[in-house]
């Protein structure tokens, strides 16, 4: 596959050769000549001291091997178990490497095979499953885990969470409100504005949220972190662009490497055509496909010689998922069909999977989009339908809502 | 149990993570493995990232972070006994022994993989129907691993699967016993022959082109051909110009080299029938049908190349099935035109042939085309 593609575009690059091609033949002789010398791509080095993989070494894996070394050791011990998961999940999220899931799900089977998990391992393992966009087989897991304990506040709002992203606001609300008295009123506010915010109450949200904000000086940095995720996300859809970059740029002085952030930040600067600093902010977080989708966005628009390239990584990580049968990235691949490839109809294909299985603000512009641009308007009416029974506000949606209202009348 | 806070024991920190974008950047942890029947043997690459490696068994010997190429070798027998007790092969309920034959590395797209090469020693390789594998790499440190396996056999036809910690035992039913390069053909000179066929829509296109090749038209009025040899000029000269140009847009899209969406190639296909049956009615492109022909033809080529695509196209075997294919599809075309020509030709004096064949069987291949046009432009159906 990989060869495949590389033979199409050294015919692309020089269409000459293909215009050249006397006869039918020739053509195809030389690409059975291309296939045979595609089978092998192995090498051996020539060099003995040659670097041919670089591992991350960070403070992380001295810490994380003691702990494994730890668990190895003590394998009944519950709490050495739950925290070597919880570095691993944590290790994922700031490093984007998902092997670390595997490894966090490793440390918890055993107990969960046995049926010794604690409520807090149920919870972290539903944390795996939401990150592969497992969220029925989450929600199973937290149901468990409150079962063992109903009082368990990371259950309830890990609950929330997932009920917020499948579009499911009341229940979503609901489990916000198991929160009051669990934890710190703030969290419990942040959780409820969080779903209002996108089901009705779209001002009044934001509002109570900066209360929060302001009235809570001395948080805990992740907590602050994600206040202004929040807030920025919330100054979007209201329409406030400047009050959001504030809130963004506040978000990544506290951290810098939030992936999250950096991809709410960078689609706020794609709006507003600042492509440029898109490229910069994301020069060095290619690794990151979400947001090496969002630099690849942005070079297309300066019209760089290197977008073909960046294209073609692009394509093979997707491709390199889809052949594990990965469903992780649809509302990316849906972006990158129909940003990047023109390929309206492909885009609406992602989208519409995408969407039977989350429902946040960008999985609903991207369908809306893809339904516009694939001429495919009668397929956006459950959408439409959906957003009007939420009373869902988003400016980013005007453009897209305008022009499928108008193909409507 | 008490309540608990997060902030005592996870941490909010990790509150953060369950609003993180499912930016799975890297690529969770997968080995490639292809299992391939080269003349009387069972071969196989299987690649393993390093950095897997590195966590099961260790490369890394200095801890340094980067892993040299002289580190790796060093760890070639080990790595080698690691993975070969993952996986086990056998035929017929009797374990195959495996057997490694070199070692090399191999780029994928989160990084380099190593890539270890060996047989399977099966007896009778020709004579095996099925194969039963068992996989377990890395299933114990990362149940997120998966094991993506490509079977091909000696006829160059793969099978591909996944192996998982769900699903860590495949039996594959195969044919691994040799098809010749000939039967190979054969089959894809079939299937062309067959879809020309049962491809209405290809076939009517011709046909309402050849339906007037057999009369002329002067001073708007439509003429027996006199001379046999000006007929068969005529039909040479519009399924040459099909012939070429379907074959040339099936050859490029076959290869990838140009894709067109499906939904506009079969209503451009229908919209082409659609065009030559009226221009039967109204003659507007009469002496230059074969232009039509060719431009048309282009378009129908991209219609061929789906169907040789659903067909399932061995990399290896890919030039041999594209000739094979089209030349099918040739040959086939050519059988109509053997029994057109002639009656045509026959019948082509009879003022039946005119109002009957030409008036009315164009109108009625205008309608039906025109249905299917609505159909696949729309996404309709009105039948």
């Amino acid at each position: 596959m990989f060869c495949k593609r590389l033979i199409c575009m050294t015919l692309i690059k020089y269409p000459r050769i293909l215009k050249g091609l006397g006869s039918f033949s020739f053509l195809i002789a030389g690409l059975v000549g291309f296939e045979e010398s595609a089978v092998a791509q192995a090498y051996i080095p020539s060099d003995g001291s040659q670097v041919v993989e670089t591992l991350r070494k960070d403070l992380w894996q001295s810490e994380l091997s003691g702990l494994r070394k730890k668990v190895t050791a003590a394998p009944t011990d519950s709490a050495a178990a739950t925290r070597l998961a919880t570095r691993y999940i944590e290790v994922a999220r700031k490093s984007g490497d998902p092997r670390n899931l595997g490894y966090a799900e490793s440390v918890l089977k055993p107990w969960r095979v046995n049926g010794t998990a604690t409520a807090d391992m149920l919870v972290l393992q539903a944390t795996i499953l939401q990150s592969t966009h497992q969220f029925p087989a989450a929600l199973l897991v937290l149901n468990q885990a409150l079962k063992l304990d109903r009082h368990h506040a990371q259950a309830w709002l890990t609950k929330a969470t997932i009920e917020l992203v499948m579009g499911n606001y009341s229940a979503a609300k609901s489990s916000c409100l198991r929160l009051q008295g669990l934890t710190t009123p703030s969290i419990a506010t942040a959780c409820f504005c969080s779903v209002a915010s996108l089901n009705g109450d779209a001002g009044k949200s934001y509002l109570t949220l900066q209360q929060v904000y302001n009235s809570a000086p001395e948080i805990d940095i992740g907590l602050r972190s994600w206040l202004l995720t929040l807030l920025g996300e919330m100054a979007v859809r209201l329409g406030d662009n400047k009050a959001a970059e504030n809130w963004f740029v506040k978000g990544l002085r506290v951290d810098p490497n939030d992936h999250y952030l950096l991809g709410a930040y960078a689609d706020l600067l794609l709006d507003q055509e600042r492509d440029r600093e898109v490229i910069t902010l994301l020069a060095d977080k290619n690794q990151i496909d979400g947001l090496l989708l969002r630099s690849v966005i942005a070079l297309q628009k300066q019209k760089s010689p290197l977008l073909m390239e960046k294209i073609n990584t692009l394509q093979q990580r997707f491709g390199a998922a889809a052949s594990r049968g990965d469903t992780v990235h649809q509302r990316e691949q849906a972006r990158f069909e129909l940003q990047l490839k023109q390929n309206p109809n492909t885009a609406m294909d992602f989208a519409e999977k995408n969407w039977s299985i989350q429902k946040e603000p960008a999985d609903l512009k991207i369908v809306l989009e893809a339904a516009w641009a694939s001429q495919r308007v009668s397929a956006a009416s459950p959408m439409l339908e959906w957003m009007r029974q939420n009373k869902l506000e988003d400016a980013r949606l005007h453009k897209v809502l305008a022009q499928l209202g108008g193909s409507q009348r | 149990m008490r309540a608990i806070c997060p902030r005592s024991l996870l941490g909010v920190a990790f509150l953060l993570l369950l609003f993180v974008n499912p930016a799975h950047g890297h690529k969770p942890s997968d080995s490639y493995l292809s299992l391939k029947v080269e003349g009387d043997a069972l071969v196989g690459q299987w690649d393993i990232a390093l950095r897997d490696l590195e966590f099961a068994i260790g490369i890394d010997a200095n801890n340094d972070g980067e892993i040299i190429w002289d580190e790796v070798r060093a760890k070639h027998q080990d790595i080698a006994v690691y993975a070969l007790s993952h996986l086990k092969i056998s035929s017929k309920e009797r374990a195959c022994p495996i057997e490694v034959s070199a070692q090399k590395l191999n780029q994928h797209a989160d990084g380099t993989y190593t890539a270890l090469f060996f047989k399977v020693l099966c007896a009778n390789v020709s004579k095996i129907d099925s194969l039963g594998l068992q996989y377990s790499l890395l299933f114990d440190v990362d149940p997120q691993h998966k094991g993506l396996l490509k079977l091909t056999s000696a006829a160059g036809k793969s099978t591909t699967a996944i192996f998982s910690p769900d699903r860590p035992d495949l039996d594959l039913v195969i044919a691994l016993a040799n098809a010749s390069a000939w039967e190979q053909f054969a089959d894809y000179f079939k299937h062309g022959v067959w879809h020309i066929w049962i491809g209405f829509d290809h076939i009517l296109f011709l046909l309402s082109l050849l339906i007037p090749a057999v009369l002329m038209l002067t001073k708007r009025v439509w003429l027996p051909m006199e001379s046999f040899k000006m007929v068969v000029l005529e039909v040479l000269k519009i399924v040459t110009a099909f012939t070429l140009a379907h074959s040339i847009t099936l050859s490029l899209a076959a290869l990838q080299l140009i894709s067109l969406p499906t939904r506009w190639v079969e209503s451009v296909i229908a919209f082409s029938v659609v065009l030559a049956a009226l221009n039967n009615l109204f003659p507007f492109f009469h002496a230059r049908r074969w232009l039509l022909a060719f431009g048309f033809g282009l378009i129908h080529g991209f219609g061929f190349a789906n169907v040789l695509s659903d067909l399932g196209l061995a990399e290896r075997s890919l030039g041999l099935a594209l000739i094979g294919f089209n030349l099918g599809v040739e040959s086939g075309q050519l059988v109509i035109v053997a029994f057109f020509l002639p009656v045509a030709y026959w019948l082509r004096s009879k003022r039946t042939y005119q109002t009957v064949v030409l008036q009315a069987g164009s109108v009625g291949i205008a309608l039906l085309a025109a249905i299917w046009f609505v159909e696949r432009a729309f996404e309709v159906r009105i039948f």
